[in-house]
């Protein structure tokens, strides 16, 4: 706090910045001590690297068969038979693990960004710990429950509002209602119940950058004559803007993987009908189908079939990760 | 454009601990006043009363009367936020905005009220750069981070953003104390051509410095460790430097002390 008065203190550090080791520090690399250290973190790193690469070929190898021998085009076909003849293809899988874990996002990120303003910004010491902790123990409910919670008790009481939205905005394609589909336990929902899922993680990081803004940023603004939102739009937001980015690609992350609550909540398509880009409409993700599926597995190539889904999905989350690192990257000389 | 200030039996208080205590003091319009005294007797204290900074502080509280020609900042009725619109302040560490670009750093305090017009902005902010001598240095790269300047360079843009809102007043925290010899000169003769259209108050922990900028100046001391500081007084700059009424003033001019 006395930095406010100019009382000399460290350097803040900006997050993300984090200090270039010395490199043209050469000193003292040869003694014993060095060395084992040197050779240990070596050999970690270069462990991970024939981990992850034995993996990715294990995978490849089981995925590859199954790949040759489908009837469908794997990456635009929506249907999924694993019994031969094989025409299985990722369509809907695709559609249904990205459409709810954007819909996850919709919903979690300006939550999780209000409430962590409020807990850095506006809400007074004797609150903002206790409240925080408690959205922490929300990240420590088990998927399971969450899947229980949501597919038992929500999903009926949630049914009537979705009648509502679906004859109210039913002409648009992704609210269409879906024949068949009477209950709540549709694509829209599962958005719902994993936007609660990664709440705590977005909010969590969010809070821990905003609460790092540099009181002289605060102060800039304030001296301008700022109101305290304006205050947190020039200085606290555009401050934290990277972390929460990355926050939110974690919580993304985790929607586009999550199984269980999923398999528990969502409905399949029901028997005999299409398709459609409709959000209230049952489904499969990734991880549920895989998961749901996994008791029947038979034999390799049928589970190679699997296996590629699950290739696409490591590819998914991988380039969502991306994303955000160049997002970040691109923002970087303007958040030092 | 410039107002004078009045300082009335000012009291400053942390919570309960009370920093500086019974402060008198007048700042004609168009003059440079400079705070000089050692370090934690409250100069930067008073200074961030002058636009009520001081209350962004937990606890931060003061008694007694800040007049603006007239006008009480202290009073019931008196937002803080026009206070801080009216008197404007740099800080003793440059603090441009690190995500905005040179221009818009200048065009931020236009842009909080609610100024739009493209045209009226890139006059604002070529004006304000040419009056805090920085314009030829960052005409070619207006649109690049402000963060990439040198310090002084980032200093003069964060004088550039005050005096862009057209203050009556500005209020600067040390604003050399971060900077290399060259670039303290360069804003003291900013400060020498700021006199021209504002009333500037200045804390600097530079002797010389009070003595090159300021026409007026103010020294604070402490009565004892652990006691509030005060301004002990306040006279012509060149009265203090040469003929103080004060013992204490001249122990501390001359070097005897602090
Ligand atoms: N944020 C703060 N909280 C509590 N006390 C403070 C704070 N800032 C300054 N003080 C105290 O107020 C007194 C005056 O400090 P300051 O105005 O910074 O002195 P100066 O600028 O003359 O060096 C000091 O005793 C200091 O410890
Ligand atoms: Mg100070």
């Amino acid at each position: 706090m006395s930095s406010i008065t100019g009382v000399a203190l460290p350097e803040e550090t900006p997050s993300g910045g984090q200090p270039k080791p010395l490199d043209a520090d050469r000193a003292s690399t040869g003694r014993l001590g060095d060395r084992i250290f040197g050779g240990a973190a070596l050999g970690s790193g270069l462990l991970i690297v024939v981990i992850v690469t034995l993996v990715a070929i294990f995978l490849l190898a089981q995925a590859v068969p199954a790949l040759s021998k489908d009837h469908a085009n794997f990456l635009t076909s929506t249907s999924w038979v694993t019994s031969q003849p094989m025409a299985f293809g990722i369509a809907q899988l695709l559609w249904t693990t990205v459409a709810s874990s954007v819909v996850a996002l919709l919903f979690a990120v300006p939550f999780a960004v209000a409430i962590a303003l409020f807990l850095t910004q506006y809400a007074p010491a004797w609150l903002a710990r206790p409240a925080a902790g408690l959205i922490d123990l929300l990240a420590a409910v088990p998927s399971i429950v969450f899947g229980l919670w949501g597919g038992f008790i929500v999903a009926p009481k949630w049914a009537p509002i979705q009648h509502f939205l679906s004859d109210t905005l039913g002409w648009i394609p992704l609210f269409k209602p879906t024949a068949g589909i009477t209950g709540g336990n549709t694509i829209f929902f599962v958005g719902i119940i994993l936007a609660i899922m990664i709440l705590p993680i977005i909010t969590a990081l969010s809070r821990e950058v905003f609460a790092q803004t540099p009181t002289t940023h605060k102060e800039g603004a304030l001296a301008l004559g700022a109101t305290k939102w304006e205050m947190v739009r020039t200085a606290v937001l555009p401050f934290g803007r990277p972390g929460v980015i990355s926050a939110s690609m974690l919580g993304l992350g985790r929607a586009l993987g999550e199984t269980i609550a999923v398999m528990m909540i969502i409905s399949g398509l029901p028997n005999g009908a299409k398709w459609t880009w409709s959000l209230f409409n049952g489904g499969a993700t990734f991880a549920s189908k895989i998961a749901s599926d996994a008791s029947e597995f038979s034999g390799g190539l049928s589970t190679g079939a699997y296996i590629a889904a699950g290739l696409v999905l490591f590819i998914l989350t991988f380039v969502v990760n991306a994303i955000a690192r160049i997002i970040i990257e691109r923002r970087k000389d303007f958040s030092e | 454009m410039a107002k004078r200030i009045d300082v009335q039996d000012l009291d400053i208080f942390y919570g309960d601990f009370k920093a500086v205590e019974g402060v008198n003091l007048s700042v004609e319009p168009r003059s440079v006043t400079a705070f000089i005294g050692p370090s934690g007797c409250g100069k930067s204290t008073v200074l961030r009363t002058l636009n009520r900074m001081h209350e962004v502080i937990p606890g931060g509280r003061v008694q007694g009367k800040v007049l603006l020609d007239d006008e009480d900042l202290y009073a019931a009725s008196m937002d803080p936020v026009v206070v801080r619109r009216t008197v404007g302040m740099v800080f003793q560490r440059p603090n441009p905005f690190p995500t905005m670009s040179i221009a818009d750093n200048v065009a931020a305090g236009l842009r909080l009220n609610g100024v739009k017009d493209k045209k009226t902005l890139n006059e604002v902010v070529e004006k304000s750069l040419k009056g805090a001598n920085l314009w030829n240095e960052v005409k070619d790269r207006l649109d690049k981070p402000g963060a990439g300047l040198s310090g002084g360079q980032q200093q003069r843009l964060c004088i550039a953003r005050a005096i862009a809102v057209q203050p009556q007043v500005l209020l600067m925290d040390e604003p050399c104390s971060a900077l290399d010899p060259i670039s303290t000169l360069a804003i003291e003769d900013l400060i020498h051509e700021l006199k021209d259209s504002f009333t500037v108050v200045i804390v600097t922990h530079n002797m010389q410095q009070a003595a090159r900028v300021s026409d007026q100046t103010a020294f604070f001391n402490l009565k004892a460790t652990g006691q509030p500081g005060h301004l002990i007084e306040i006279d012509d700059t060149k009265t203090i430097f040469n003929n103080p009424t004060e013992k204490a003033t001249e122990d501390y001019i001359s070097g005897r002390f602090g």
